[in-house]
C-alpha cells in the first residue's frame, strides 16, 4: 500500500533521514521505533507532504506522493496525527471534528461518522461544545485521533500518541489502536513505549540516526535483541 | 460633556475602526503579515467612486457596490500576484512586498489621476439628519453603525457556521494542521484577502464620505488606525480586533472632548500614549488569541 524507498530528507544542510526504505501493507499495523532524534517524526511529516525529500520515492496505492501538497495527500487517504496532538485549541471539539471531515465528499454521512467516533470516544460527546484548548491531555489525544478518523483514512499515521499521558490513559490509547487495527484500519505507528508497541504491531522498523537499523516481525525484533542494543547501549 | 451625541460619535468611529481592524487581522491571523497595502484598498474604493461618477450616471448605491467589489478584487489580486510568490520565503520578504504594493498603488493614482484631491459622490442621506427627542443624529452615523453591525453579524455567521469559515479560524490557529485536514492553503488565504477587501471597501465608502474626496495618500490614516486597534485588542484574535476598534473609537472621541483646544492638535500623540500604557499592562493586547504564532511556510 505504502512504500518508501531510499528516502533522504534534510533540514537545511543536515540530513535527518539518510536513505530510509520501508513498506506498509493493507490492513497492517506497522510500528516505527527509535530513540529521540532518530527521524521518526521527520519520516511521517515527509509522507504527509509537510516536508519535501531530497531524494527517494514514496508511493501510495501505486502513485508517487513526492512533491504533492499535504492537502492532496490527505485527499488520497493518508491522515497524520502529529506529535503533540496539534488540535485546534480555539475551535470547539465539534469544529475540530468537522475540520477532520473536510475532505469527505459525502457530508450527509457526517452525522453517522460522528456517532461512530462517539462510540470509540464517549468523552468527546460530552465535550462537544467545549473549546479544544480546555481539554485534558488525554482528551486532546482522543480528539486528535478522532479528527483524523473523520476523514476515513486508508492509512492512519500516529506519532507518539501515548507521549505525556498518565499510565491509565496509555492503556486506553493502546487498546484503541488495537481496536482500530482489528477493525481493518491500516496503521503506521511511531512509539517510544517499545514493550507495548511490540505486543500489538504486526511488523516493526527500528530507526537509528536516520537509517533503518532493523525491520521484521515483533518476535524477530525481540529475538535479535536489536531493541536493547539501541535503547540500552546508549547509542545516539 | 458625555452626552448622547458624544456616545453616538464614539460608537460611529468605533464601528469603522472595528471593521478596519478586522480586515487587517483576518490576514494577519493566517499569514502573520501586517499588510501595508491595506489602506490603499480604501483609496481604490474612493477612486472607483470618483471615476464612475465622472463617466456614468449611476445611482450611488450601484457605484458603492462596484467600489466595494473592486476593493475585494484588488485585495484578491494582490495576494495572487504579489504575496503568493513570496509566501514561502520569509516574513520580511512579504512585509517588503506589501510596502511595494502600497507604494505602487499610491504612485499609480498619483500618475494616472492626480496628486490633488478628487471629489467623490455621496448619497443625499449622508448630509441629512434624523431628529429624535430633540437630538439630531446624522444619517451617516446611523448608516455606519448599522452597516457595521450587519457586517459583524454576517462575518460571525460565516466564521462559525460555514465549513470555509471554520477552516479560516482553524488556519489562524494552526495553519500546517489545517492543511493536514485537506484544506487547500491557497483557498483560505484567498478568502482571507477577499474578506479583508470587503472590510476596507465598506469602510472606504464612509471614510471618503467624511471629506467627500479622495487623495492618493488617503489610505495612510486608516491603516494606522487598524494597526493600533489590533495592537490594543490583540493581534491573534478577531474578537480582539473588534474590541480594539471600539476602544480606539471611544478613546479618540473622548480625547476630542477632554483635551483643551490648544492640545487638540496633539490628539494622536495622546492616543499613542494611552496605547503604550495599555501595552505596558497587557503586552499581548486585551484579548489573547489562540494562534501558534507560527508562520505559514
Ligand atoms: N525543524 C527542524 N529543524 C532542524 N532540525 C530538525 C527539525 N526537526 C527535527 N530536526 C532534527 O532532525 C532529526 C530527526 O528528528 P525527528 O524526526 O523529530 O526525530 P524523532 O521524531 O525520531 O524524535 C533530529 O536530529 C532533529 O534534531
Ligand atoms: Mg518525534
Amino acid at each position: 500500500m505504502l512504500t518508501v524507498e531510499n528516502l533522504q530528507v534534510a533540514y537545511g544542510a543536515i540530513l535527518a533521514l539518510k536513505g530510509v526504505s520501508l513498506e506498509v501493507k493493507e490492513g497492517e499495523l506497522v510500528a516505527l521505533i527509535g530513540v529521540n532524534g532518530a527521524g521518526k517524526s521527520t519520516l511521517l511529516l515527509t509522507i504527509a507532504g509537510v516536508l519535501r525529500p531530497v531524494s527517494g520515492k514514496i508511493t501510495f496505492g501505486g502513485d508517487s506522493l513526492v512533491g504533492k501538497s499535504p492537502e492532496e495527500i490527505v485527499r488520497r487517504g493518508i491522515s497524520l496525527v502529529p506529535e503533540g496532538r496539534e488540535i485546534f485549541s480555539s475551535l470547539t471539539v465539534e469544529e475540530n471534528l468537522r475540520m477532520g471531515a473536510f475532505v469527505r465528499k459525502n457530508q450527509a454521512e457526517y452525522q453517522q461518522d460522528l456517532e461512530k467516533v462517539f462510540a470509540l470516544f464517549p468523552i468527546l460527546k460530552q465535550r462537544l461544545h467545549q473549546l479544544g484548548g480546555t481539554l485534558s491531555g488525554g482528551e486532546q489525544q482522543q480528539l486528535a485521533i478522532a479528527r483524523a478518523l473523520m476523514s476515513h483514512p486508508a492509512l492512519l499515521m500516529l506519532d507518539e500518541p501515548s507521549l505525556g499521558l498518565a499510565p491509565a490513559l496509555v492503556d486506553q490509547i493502546f487498546d484503541l489502536i488495537t481496536r482500530l487495527h482489528q477493525q481493518g484500519t491500516t496503521i503506521l505507528l511511531v512509539e517510544q513505549n517499545v514493550d507495548r508497541t511490540l505486543q500489538i504491531a504486526d511488523r516493526v522498523y527500528l530507526l537509528q540516526t536516520g537509517k533503518v537499523k532493523f525491520g521484521g516481525t515483533a518476535a524477530e525484533v525481540r529475538h535479535q535483541g536489536e531493541v536493547e542494543k539501541v535503547y540500552l547501549g546508549g547509542v545516539e | 460633556m458625555l452626552s448622547v451625541e458624544f456616545l453616538l460619535n464614539a460608537i460611529t468611529l468605533g464601528s469603522l475602526c472595528a471593521l478596519l481592524a478586522l480586515g487587517l487581522v483576518i490576514v494577519y491571523g493566517i499569514l502573520k503579515l501586517v499588510n501595508f497595502a491595506y489602506g490603499e484598498l480604501i483609496m481604490i474604493t474612493g477612486y472607483t467612486l470618483y471615476l464612475l461618477n465622472a463617466s456614468f450616471q449611476l445611482p450611488w448605491l450601484v457605484m458603492a457596490l462596484i467600489g466595494v467589489l473592486i476593493a475585494m478584487f484588488t485585495s484578491y489580486s494582490t495576494e495572487l500576484v504579489a504575496f503568493r510568490p513570496v509566501r514561502t520565503k520569509s516574513l520580511s520578504a512579504m512585509l517588503i512586498t506589501s510596502f511595494a504594493v502600497s507604494t505602487l498603488l499610491q504612485n499609480a493614482a498619483l500618475l494616472l489621476i492626480s496628486p490633488r484631491a478628487r471629489a467623490v459622490p455621496l448619497p443625499k442621506l449622508f448630509s441629512a439628519s434624523l431628529t429624535v427627542m430633540g437630538i439630531a443624529i446624522p444619517w451617516r452615523n446611523i448608516l455606519t453603525v448599522v452597516t457595521s453591525l450587519v457586517l459583524l453579524i454576517g462575518l460571525t455567521l460565516l466564521l462559525k457556521k460555514t465549513i470555509l469559515g471554520i477552516a479560516l479560524r482553524a488556519a489562524a490557529d494552526n495553519f500546517r494542521m489545517t492543511r493536514l485536514m485537506g484544506v487547500p492553503a491557497d483557498l483560505v488565504i484567498s478568502t482571507a484577502f477577499v474578506i479583508s477587501g470587503l472590510m476596507a471597501g465598506i469602510v472606504g465608502l464612509f471614510w471618503v464620505g467624511r471629506t467627500a474626496s479622495v487623495t492618493p495618500t488617503i489610505g495612510g490614516a486608516p491603516l494606522l488606525i487598524a494597526f493600533v486597534a489590533t495592537v490594543i485588542g490583540g493581534m491573534n484574535s478577531l474578537l480582539g480586533a473588534v474590541v480594539g476598534g471600539y476602544i480606539y473609537g471611544l478613546i479618540f472621541s473622548f480625547l476630542g472632548v477632554m483635551l483643551p483646544q490648544t492640545l487638540l492638535d496633539y490628539r494622536e500623540a495622546f492616543m499613542f500614549l494611552i496605547v503604550i500604557l495599555i501595552l505596558l499592562i497587557r503586552p499581548e493586547g486585551l484579548i489573547r488569541g489562540a494562534g501558534t504564532g507560527e508562520r505559514v511556510g
